[in-house]
């Protein structure tokens, strides 16, 4: 059966309208390319918008003695070496110059007394080296961009979803989806693909992320052969809401703590001290993570199970000013006055420094045609991502991704697509009407949520991550019988029955990388195995597909050249 | 634990109903968060709009008892639980389905507007008191519920002749932009219509990040359009110089 369905073609297609997305988009129309943006939601919510504390860039304008190598310095050491050196060395070099694009198309950052970029101090950064507006800067970023491409000419498909990679051959030939509004499908033809989707924080139940956060561009990229590298590395950020139950798990900036806050425990001590002496609630966020849960798993826990987070020594008038979003969000939606007293926080599932496998230079993956930006890809962030280092990571490799792409489509022919492909799609998005019976989809999704929080969490154990695995087996049978009802018109039901298989693939994924390393390092950490293994650091855990089972295995992490290593042992 | 009953529309632009729903209560609940539990339990097919669920993204707007309201960001607790909540799409939008509504119109709007233009050799330097008040601006997170509400566009329909007031905001954010070179009074005028806005302060109410939509942005503007077409010293000089305002 071929129900009709629309075509576009493009040279480079993108999956995503987040940050990287559209740095991609502005990069390849510069370079001449006829460039095409897919995203589910509409144009400027993508999960950018949601980024609160600010742009990690060595620009110097607070403290002078800033520059690209601590930055670079930094991030090596806050992704315990598992970086890509190559990635991390690009990102500190470039991050200023996409920072001063983005004022030159508009943003407006807050400012120093000389009227430069204003810039806040960060976990893990050893210099104030965050570009912000107040505590609303990927608003900031997601605005400039989307003006910046509408100006230029991209065209957006909105709400519109990709369900598979379209190949010929080897190569990437384009993309099926279907319009959410009235679930009719679509075929992009594409010389080059960007996937620039996200990440996956949708598998957990307490998390910081959205409900576009379902990993499909990891997913739809493992599907059609790309390595995925790292995918045991999942950020739990360490201050997310507590409390009411309906606001668990959004995201409390960082930045509080940039600005002065402490966090204590239900005794009133300062636990952090016993933690990270030096760097004390500054420290990174797997460090602060783990131990605002050791806190409330000792009995030192707030009565909702997390910890004190307190700003309120601070003038009223700066809190409001710097945080003002954190100020209406509790005021708003908790009935706590930030100005006044503590917030209750504890660890929301908040980001992924695994993804796909990609080339530092140019973000290609191992699939030709195929690239990958930001949060999708793997590599900058090594074992943990400092803050600030993902809107950062957006613009240098979106750029990068861009141009890359452009490149590719001008010297790729045209592919061709075969019906067949359709047709295996199309039947796969209609299956779930055909069954007259079955569970929803929502059933099946709450319960992955509850097998990745309990057992593919914060502190991980073999046990666990073998039951983990078990769970999510049955998930998969679960999934591929589920019914949904109504029509095809926006059916968010439906939708979700497509997501979960995105999130099944990138879940097995965390948890088979995850029960494999065994050490403990970053935001990962094994109860059975608690200290770092000096051969993990040396290999990173691999995952591609092979016929239909997942399959793991490690590649040996590139060797730092002599003058980096050089810069990482000046402060050790 | 006590329910809440809910009364939300189902349907589509041709037709459609209010459809009861029971919601138990949870501390702190938000609308958005009974429609989410409506999903999952009742009608997996209700179609909603929503991303960040924290009132930073402007998705699910629809209007709450008839108020035009960010869904996530309205408490149930701050309604009354002893009548039925009604929660319908918001109205100066076509329906596409159940609560989620057509805005591609504004998409359609933004375009017509000149980006950011710097001005020639300019240094990248300025003084956060002049950036504060193009801040305000800038914090607009495009839930449109100020369009919903404005009356030239909710009771007079008039979509060709008018920007409305979230297109008002974006443009005083590029037309006081410390570095901008460039003049939009022309498009304010003819373009976007801003001499139809006669200033009701609806949309500066129904603003859910507390822009002063009407004082700082509209009526700034609506005096510059006047000093730029209707002050015939200025209009004259315009003339004989051909020059952009700086």
């Amino acid at each position: 059966m071929t129900e009709k369905y629309e075509t576009h073609e493009h040279d480079v297609l993108i999956i995503g309208a987040g940050g990287a997305g559209l740095r991609a988009a502005i990069e390849a129309l510069a370079q001449g390319a006829r460039v095409g943006v897919v995203c589910k939601s509409l144009l400027g919510k993508a999960h950018t918008v949601m980024a609160e504390g600010g742009i990690a860039a060595a620009m110097a304008n607070v403290d002078a003695a800033d520059d690209w190598r601590t930055h670079f310095r930094d991030t090596m050491s806050g992704g315990k070496f598992l970086n890509n050196w190559r990635m991390a060395q690009l990102h500190a070099q470039e991050a200023p110059e996409r920072v001063r694009e983005l004022e030159q198309w508009g943003a407006l950052f807050d400012r120093t007394a000389d009227g430069n970029i204003l810039q806040r101090a960060f976990g893990g950064h050893t210099f104030k080296r965050l570009c912000h507006v107040g505590d609303r800067t990927g608003l900031e970023m997601i605005r400039t961009l989307q003006d910046r491409g509408v100006h230029l000419g991209i065209d957006v498909y909105m709400e519109c979803a990709i369900t598979r990679l379209l190949k010929d051959g080897e190569r990437i030939a384009g993309a099926f989806g279907y319009w959410r509004e009235n679930g009719r499908f679509v075929v992009f033809k594409a010389k080059s693909v960007v996937i620039a989707t996200g990440g996956i924080g949708k598998a957990w139940r307490i998390t910081s992320n959205s409900w576009e956060y379902t990993g499909d561009g990891m997913a739809l990229a493992f599907d059609a052969g790309a390595e995925l590298m790292d995918m045991e590395f999942v950020q739990f950020h360490p201050t997310g809401m507590v409390w009411p139950p309906g606001v668990q798990g959004i995201l409390v900036t960082e930045a509080v703590r940039g600005e002065g806050g402490i966090l204590r425990n239900k005794d009133g001590e300062r636990f952090m001290e016993r933690y990270d002496p030096e760097r004390v609630d500054l420290s990174t966020r797997d460090v602060v993570a783990r131990a605002i849960y050791t806190e409330a798993k000792e009995g030192r826990g707030t009565e909702h199970g997390g910890a004190y987070l307190d700003i309120s020594h601070k003038p009223a008038e700066y809190v409001k000013k710097k945080l003002p979003s954190m100020y209406h969000q509790f005021r708003e939606l908790a009935d706590v006055d930030i100005t006044k007293g503590p917030m209750e926080v504890g660890p929301t599932c908040h980001y992924m420094m695994g993804g796909i496998r990609v080339d530092a230079e140019t973000a290609r993956s191992n699939v030709p045609g195929l690239f990958a930006a930001g949060e999708a890809a793997a590599g900058l962030h090594g074992a943990n991502r400092l803050g600030g280092n993902s809107l950062s990571d957006l613009l240098v490799f979106g750029r990068r991704a861009g141009l890359a792409a452009a490149e590719h489509a001008k010297q790729a022919g045209t592919p061709s697509i075969d019906d067949a492909q359709v047709d295996e799609a199309t039947g796969e998005m209609i299956e779930p009407f055909e069954r007259s019976t079955g569970e929803s989809p929502y059933d099946v999704h709450r319960d992955l949520q509850e097998t990745m929080q309990n057992y593919v969490g914060i502190f991980r154990s073999e046990e666990d991550l073998k039951h983990g695995i078990s769970e999510i087996q049955g998930l998969k049978d679960r999934a591929a019988k589920v019914h949904v009802d109504g029509s095809r018109l926006f059916n968010p039901g439906w939708h979700l029955a497509r997501d979960l298989k995105s999130l099944l693939t990138v879940s097995e994924a965390v948890a088979l990388s995850a029960l494999e390393r065994r050490e403990s390092r970053g935001a990962h950490s094994r109860i059975d195995y608690p200290n770092y293994d000096e051969l993990w650091g040396r290999q990173n855990n691999i995952i591609r597909r092979e016929g239909e089972t997942m399959r793991l295995s490690q590649r040996p992490v590139a060797e730092i050249p002599s003058d980096l290593r050089a810069i990482l042992e000046e402060k050790k | 634990m006590p329910n809440a009953t809910f009364r939300i529309f189902r349907g589509d632009r041709n037709n459609g109903d209010l459809i009861e729903y029971q919601v138990p209560i949870a501390p702190g609940m938000v609308v958005l968060d009974a429609l989410h539990y409506i999903q999952a339990h009742d009608a997996p097919d209700l179609a909603v709009r929503w991303n960040c669920k924290a009132g930073k993204c402007g998705s699910c707007s629809a209007e709450v008892n008839g108020r035009p309201r960010l869904t996530c960001k309205t408490r149930l607790d701050a309604l009354p639980l002893d009548e039925p909540i009604t929660v319908q799409p918001m109205k100066s939008f076509p329906v596409l389905k159940d609560l989620v509504t057509d805005v591609s119109w504004n998409y359609r709007v933004n375009k017509k507007i000149p980006p950011f233009t710097p001005k020639p050799d300019v240094e990248w330097k300025m003084d956060q008191r002049e950036v504060d008040r193009v801040q305000e601006f800038r914090k607009c997170i495009e839930c449109f519920l100020c369009q919903n509400v404005c009356h030239v566009l909710r009771d007079h329909e008039k979509v060709e002749q008018f920007g409305g007031p979230r297109f008002f905001v974006r443009v005083a954010g590029l037309e006081m932009h410390p570095l901008d070179a460039l003049s939009r009074t022309e498009l304010l005028k003819d373009e976007l219509g801003i001499g139809l806005c006669n200033i009701t302060k609806c949309c500066t109410e129904v603003c859910p990040e507390d822009i002063h939509i009407t004082d700082n942005a509209i009526i700034p503007l609506k005096e510059r359009v006047v000093d730029d077409f209707y002050d015939p010293v200025r209009w004259f000089l315009r003339k004989l110089s051909g020059k952009e305002r700086t």
